[in-house]
């Protein structure tokens, strides 16, 4: 099989190109920019997670920052109550363990997903869109809202910077290589997932959810299980979001943040894991340069995105793949 | 009869908007026996399938299955209980391959499926007891084929693998031989013939020769209502069955 | 809450619900007809607006400017059907989505250049700028009567067209039944590009009314987009009855929404939370919505 070695190719070139980064910008002076690296992999940890939904189980989320964002403010709010000494629901719960607050944004992130999941998954086609879509919204308002947590401001707050004792995320180089370490656990995690039974389950409701039905899956469940998976990863993802920005507004859970995302995953092609980071990777680099070259970017880069869908849906991995593995990929 | 049936259908009514798409039918299928159900286009055929396979719910009636009352079941619960379909409308998994259409049923009945860590494809429980059924079926050469590469022949036969594979006990076979050509047709009716006996089948089909070969009763069903059931001889001779259908040139 | 609060804010509830409608009349029907996703809805409220502003600019009169933007955005409602969304109709949800997401971000765009990134104020026609004492003690500004009048009054259109005529017919048959209407022999694709130019029409409506009460700016449309998702859900894809009843509930719990808690200490969080609670309630009873046939 050429194309699985096509892909290995594919995941190896691009993660060392991601573990060399730093080097290559301390070498030519650029440090400064690792931070910008840095969220390019933070946002790649979430669009791999929305992929899971979207590219394996079919999900049309259009709320899937809300889950990113959550996981964000809790981060920021147990630190702030940690900081100001507030009590947090009548207990001292703030906390500046970074153990304990990422925890509990995966945590926070997937109850959210699984109480989402439990209305919209009721639904399927134009109306999960939607719901999904209002019911982030509603999220977003919640912390507009939140006066106490600064409300459309946002809320800055100073985070522990010692991950575990040793990593300190005041670093730039280490944190990045944290970050990193994260999102390739996660690329891990998922591939063993999709390829499990509970993976093909997924895939076979993406397929023909009906048949799955017939044959004597509960989909319902499979499909909410999976959702709440994407949601607590997406908040971690949010977690590492808060220590780095150490600032948090209700701006990033936006849905046209949800938008971008899936621009992500489809950019870099669905259904593969691996090309959500590459789609991360060129997304953020363009949001990031084209601005250098015309204020209007957007006027440009909206009907490109209309021409991706119109004309390439295979994505930046399905160009490394070989005809036939596309078809399996595809999707 | 009723006693002993595996399926027992009473006053079986659905309803969509003013027309009347299942009007009262009673219909038992014993253990092992291959039963058909004819009856001209429109006659609400698929209609009633998925009302026992639980796709559709009933306005009124009740629908048994091995001595147990499933009309409020959810199809999935159905399924595992031995319930098993197969479709008019093809309905395979089309990105994967024959193979791994068919693990996918097997899977279906070996306990659930929050496994999240080893391969699935790799797990020879699944692999070669879903091997076994395609060979049952004919199709073990096309193991590593996309379903969607697949001809439409085998198309159908990997639907009946893909229910033979969850073990049921009683099989609704719609239309198995929709839109085959002749070749194909034999080669489905080789495969039914060769189940006839092993598998209790409730099947829905065109054609006739194929019907009065293999059942062993018909019931016939006109506008929703089952207007006769007996034996293939009986139902040739039944005068209300000529009048209805067999005599209007389609038999 | 005094009685005469109460009356105020039902108007209040009741204009916004009729501009809700007229948003989600033409989108529950593209949703129901073509099976097509449209996130650019919003941009052409926010286009009908914008038209509007530079109409009044040309013209000094809000009322020669009004039915000028309309038809400027159904032109921009056909240019861009036949252009952009007419390849999308066969294609999945997904596709749609990001076609029309990709939509937004150009016409907001733009607008930045074509208007500039500055929010434009449009003054409440003179003819309808005063208040007027509907109810004894309670003065009501004669502007907002008038959107409710036009939004009712467009709502009876619209029935009339859909109940009574031809094209009202082949429309209903599309939205419960789309195969049918195929086989009706009827030209499909110009019934889709008049169906939606028709939507882009009443949404500019709803645009260019909004304007004087609210502020005409970049994004405007996407608040009211998701607000108008929420109709559509409650009320049923392609159900435009259910369309109707729906955006008169929405804005009237959005409107009290933003009063209620307030009168009774609660968080305002509540506020912006109350349509979509609703929604979720809703949908936990009727997952197709109040009206809708499919889910």
């Amino acid at each position: 099989m050429s194309g699985l070695d096509k892909r290995t190719w594919f995941v190896l070139v691009l993660l060392a190109g991601l573990a060399v980064l730093p080097l290559i910008a301390t070498a030519t002076g650029n440090e400064f920019q690792i931070g910008q690296f840095r969220r390019i992999l933070i946002f790649a940890i979430a669009a791999v997670s929305l992929d899971l939904i979207l590219g394996y189980g079919g999900m049309v989320s259009l709320g899937h920052a809300a889950f990113f964002g959550v996981g964000a403010y809790v981060v920021a709010i147990l630190n702030w109550h940690a900081d100001r000494e507030v009590p947090l629901f009548g207990m001292m719960l703030g906390t500046q363990n970074v153990l304990a607050t990422w925890t509990a944004a995966v945590v926070v992130s997937a109850g959210l997903a699984f109480l989402i999941g439990l209305v919209s998954l009721r639904t399927t086609g134009i109306f999960f869109i939607m719901i999904t879509l209002a019911f982030a919204q509603m999220v977003y308002f919640f912390f507009v809202s939140l006066r106490a947590y600064g409300g459309d401001d946002g809320l800055r707050f100073p985070g522990d910077t010692v991950v575990l004792g040793v990593i300190d995320t005041e670093n730039d180089t280490a944190f990045y290589y944290l970050v990193l370490g994260v999102l390739c656990a996660t690329l891990y995690l998922c591939r063993r997932l999709v390829n499990s039974r509970f993976g093909m389950v997924v895939q076979g409701c993406r397929e023909n959810e009906r048949r799955m039905r017939a044959l004597g899956y509960p989909t319902y469940l499979y499909k909410l299980a999976a959702f709440t998976l994407a949601g607590g990863i997406a908040g971690l993802a949010g977690a590492l979001f808060a220590a780095h920005e150490s600032y948090i507004s209700p701006s990033i859970m936006h849905w046209t943040r949800s938008g971008d995302l899936i621009v992500m995953v489809v950019l870099g092609g669905m259904g593969t894991l691996i090309g959500p980071v590459a789609g991360a990777v060129a997304f953020l680099f363009l949001e990031k340069t084209l601005p250098d070259y015309t204020e209007h970017w957007m006027i440009v880069f909206g009907p490109i995105l209309l021409l991706v869908v119109l004309f390439a849906r295979r994505g930046i991995f399905g160009w490394f793949l070989p005809p036939e593995e596309r078809d399996r990929h595809g999707h | 009869m009723a006693t002993d049936a595996l399926l027992s259908v009473k006053g079986l009514v659905k309803k969509f908007g003013g027309l009347t798409a299942t009007d009262g039918v009673d219909l038992d299928v014993a253990e092992g026996e291959i039963h058909a159900i004819i009856g001209p286009n429109g006659a609400g055929k698929t209609t009633l399938i998925a009302q026992l396979a639980g796709e559709l719910a009933p306005n009124a009636g009740t629908i048994a299955f091995a001595g147990r009352d499933v009309t409020a079941m959810p199809v999935y619960d159905r399924a595992r209980r031995g319930i098993a379909r197969s479709y008019q409308i093809t309905q395979v998994f089309k990105g994967f391959t024959a193979l791994d259409n068919v693990a996918m049923a097997v899977q279906a009945q070996a306990g659930h499926s929050f496994r999240f860590w080893r391969p699935a494809r790799d797990d020879r429980e699944l692999r070669e007891p879903a091997r076994a059924i395609l060979a049952r079926v004919g199709l073990d050469a096309r193991a590593d084929v996309p379903a969607a590469a697949l001809a439409h022949g085998e198309q159908r036969q990997l639907e009946i693998a893909m229910a033979l594979a969850t073990q049921p006990r009683l099989l609704l076979l719609d239309e198995p031989m929709a839109g085959m050509g002749k070749e194909e047709s034999e080669r489905m009716t080789r495969l039914l013939a060769k189940l006839k006996g092993e598998e209790t089948i409730l099947l829905i089909e065109h054609d006739m020769d194929v019907v009065f070969a293999l059942a062993d009763r018909i019931t016939v069903l006109v506008y929703g209502r089952a207007i006769a059931t007996g034996t293939p001889d009986a139902i040739r001779a039944n005068a209300d069955v000529r009048a209805a259908y067999l005599g209007d040139g389609d038999a | 809450m005094t009685a005469l609060l109460f009356l105020e804010q039902t108007l209040n509830g009741l204009q916004l619900g009729v501009t809700l409608f007229l948003m989600a009349a033409g989108l529950t029907l593209v949703f129901g007809i073509m099976n097509m996703v449209n996130l650019a809805h919003g941009s052409l409220y926010m286009m009908g607006a914008f038209f509007a502003a530079t109409f009044v600019g040309w013209t000094g009169s809000f009322f020669l400017a009004l039915p000028l933007a309309v038809a400027a955005t159904f032109v921009l409602g056909l240019a861009v059907e036949t252009l952009a969304l007419r390849t999308l109709y066969g294609r999945d949800h997904l596709d749609q989505v990001l076609a029309t997401f990709g939509l937004i971000l150009f016409f907001n765009e733009l607008v930045k250049i074509v208007w500039g990134p500055v929010s434009i104020f449009m003054d409440v026609p003179k003819a309808l700028s005063g208040r007027v004492e509907l109810i004894p003690g309670a003065p009501y500004p004669v502007y907002r009567l008038a959107v409710l009048a036009v939004g009712l009054a467009v709502a009876a259109g619209l029935w009339w067209l859909i109940a009574r005529t031809r094209t009202g017919m082949l429309i209903r048959a599309g939205a419960s039944n789309r195969e049918m209407v195929g086989a009706l022999g009827v030209d499909i694709k110009r019934l889709y590009t008049l169906v939606f130019a028709l939507g882009a029409a009443l949404a500019a409506l709803a645009g260019v009314m909004a304007g004087p009460i609210y502020v005409v700016e970049i994004g405007m449309g996407d608040s009211m987009l998701i607000k108008t998702f929420v109709v559509i859900v409650i009320g049923g894809i392609g159900s435009i009855r259910g369309a109707f009843v729906a955006a008169l509930i929405v804005g009237t719990v959005d409107t009290f929404g933003r009063v209620l808690p307030a009168q009774f200490g609660l968080p305002a969080a509540i506020a912006e939370m109350a349509i979509y609670i609703l929604m979720a309630a809703v949908l936990f009873w009727k997952p197709a919505g109040l009206f809708g046939g499919r889910a």
